[in-house]
């Protein structure tokens, strides 16, 4: 690793100062991506301002159906909290299999969203909630948000403060693990409104990261059931292929998670 | 340069180091704590597991400076008095290792879980709550063995204590 400087600033003001005055500084969350980063040497920030002690960004509020969860929330919070289980168990779930143990114990919800990682789970579960992304100075809809591969809307400093969304009637998350990084060869996340709108948002599969099955949407709105989807054909063409997977085999993957989402939910 | 302070197996200790130190070489070098081990050093062996505020994180992926302030415990804060504590015992009960590299990760991790799950842990939780922990001698069996016979023992000390 690169030699850097840390920070720990108490305020969500003062970490932006601190962003501002240094030469390529970086927000470390639970640093569960950004520390095994800088260890390989591809990331080397001048300045590390580390987001874990300030107490504004932390916490989940649950007032009827809306929810607010804190950005520096971590996964085992979001796992274990009775609150959000008892309104959208499916994010519950969601986190409470990222990575391990231990890194759930670290790795927060923001930095996550933040990261973009095509093979996050959070990003699927953002879209198809229809998730607002709360900011330092600006709110922004979740289908805005993530632009690309490890590409966000977020400009240089901002922070994301918390994530907004009303919980739906029914939701659920799949995804098919790679056996040896357990990350998602394809995950999706389903979530049904009282009004009988339908998202279906994948991620790990798609070239240009997250993004909605409109096919899969209109079939299930129509018919909740996961034979509903047995026609819908998935397009592999923008789909990955690396050496874990075909495009072609991702294709069916998508399906087969969207089916056994949609009988979880 | 950083100076940071951190509480370890309940003992203050101050140590220098660069912001880049990783804690578990903090632990290991600066504070002669070499229980804890480095396996892979990327995140997915779990040799490094500690308790950081009495949750599992491994040290390998935090910074020293990350964690000043903080209370930390290794494996060498386990045994009290001589006595091993109780998920050590049952590791050894139950031969839950063979060369033992991974065994100060594997005793921790379960520490954890049983703090947070009680005696109500089944195998079927042990198993997924082992992810993030790599063994290549045992194949596992006597490691679930071990952390279940643990779970009892303590659920059973924690109702008759009450």
């Amino acid at each position: 690793m690169y030699q850097t400087n840390y920070h720990r600033p108490s305020s969500v003001q003062e970490a932006v100062k601190l962003i501002g005055g240094a030469a390529e500084g970086k927000y470390l969350a639970g640093g569960m991506t950004l520390i095994a980063t800088m260890k390989q040497r591809l990331a080397a920030p001048s300045d590390l301002v580390d987001l874990r002690h300030i107490a504004e960004l932390k916490g989940i509020t649950v007032n009827g159906r809306s929810v607010r969860i804190g950005a520096a929330t971590t996964h085992h919070d979001v796992a274990s909290s009775a609150e959000l289980e008892a309104v959208c168990p499916a994010i519950c779930a969601l986190a409470s299999h990222i990575g391990d143990p231990h890194v759930r114990h670290m790795g927060t919800i923001g930095g996550s969203i933040a990261n973009n990682d095509p093979a996050a789970d959070y990003p699927a579960a953002m879209l198809a909630l229809d998730a607002t992304i709360v900011t330092n100075s600006r709110q922004i809809a979740a289908a805005d948000f993530f632009t690309g591969l490890f590409e966000t809307a977020l400009d240089d400093g901002e922070i994301i403060t918390a994530i907004t969304f009303d919980a739906p009637a029914k939701a659920a998350y799949q995804k098919f693990p790679n056996p040896a990084s357990r990350y998602a060869m394809a995950g999706v996340f389903v979530a049904r409104r009282d009004n009988g709108e339908v998202r279906v948002a994948v991620t790990g599969a798609g070239s240009n990261g997250v993004f909605r099955h409109q096919g899969m949407e209109a079939a299930l709105a129509g018919n909740w059931s996961p034979d509903a989807v047995g026609n819908i054909s998935v397009d592999a063409s923008d789909l990955l292929t690396d050496l874990h997977a075909s495009a072609a085999y991702r294709a069916k993957l998508i399906k087969v998670m969207t089916k056994r989402a949609v009988a979880a939910a | 340069m950083a100076k940071i302070t951190m509480t370890v197996n309940g003992r203050q200790v101050s140590g220098t180091c660069d912001d880049r130190t990783l804690l578990v070489h903090f632990i290991r070098e600066n504070l002669g704590l070499t229980g804890t081990h480095v396996g892979c050093e990327t995140s997915q062996c779990g040799a490094c597991v500690i308790h950081m505020d009495g949750l599992s994180v491994k040290s390998c992926s935090i910074l020293a400076v990350q964690a000043a302030g903080s209370s930390i415990t290794t494996i060498e804060g386990l045994a009290k008095d001589g006595e091993l504590h109780p998920v050590q015992a049952a590791f050894k009960a139950h031969h839950g290792l063979q060369c033992g590299f991974c065994t100060p990760g594997m005793v921790m991790t379960a520490v954890d879980m049983i703090a947070r799950h009680g005696s109500n842990l089944d195998e079927a939780t042990v198993r997924a709550e082992l992810e993030g922990n790599i063994c290549r001698c045992t194949g596992y069996h006597n490691i679930v063995k071990a952390i279940l016979a643990a779970a009892g023992e303590m659920g059973g000390v924690r109702q008759a204590a009450e």
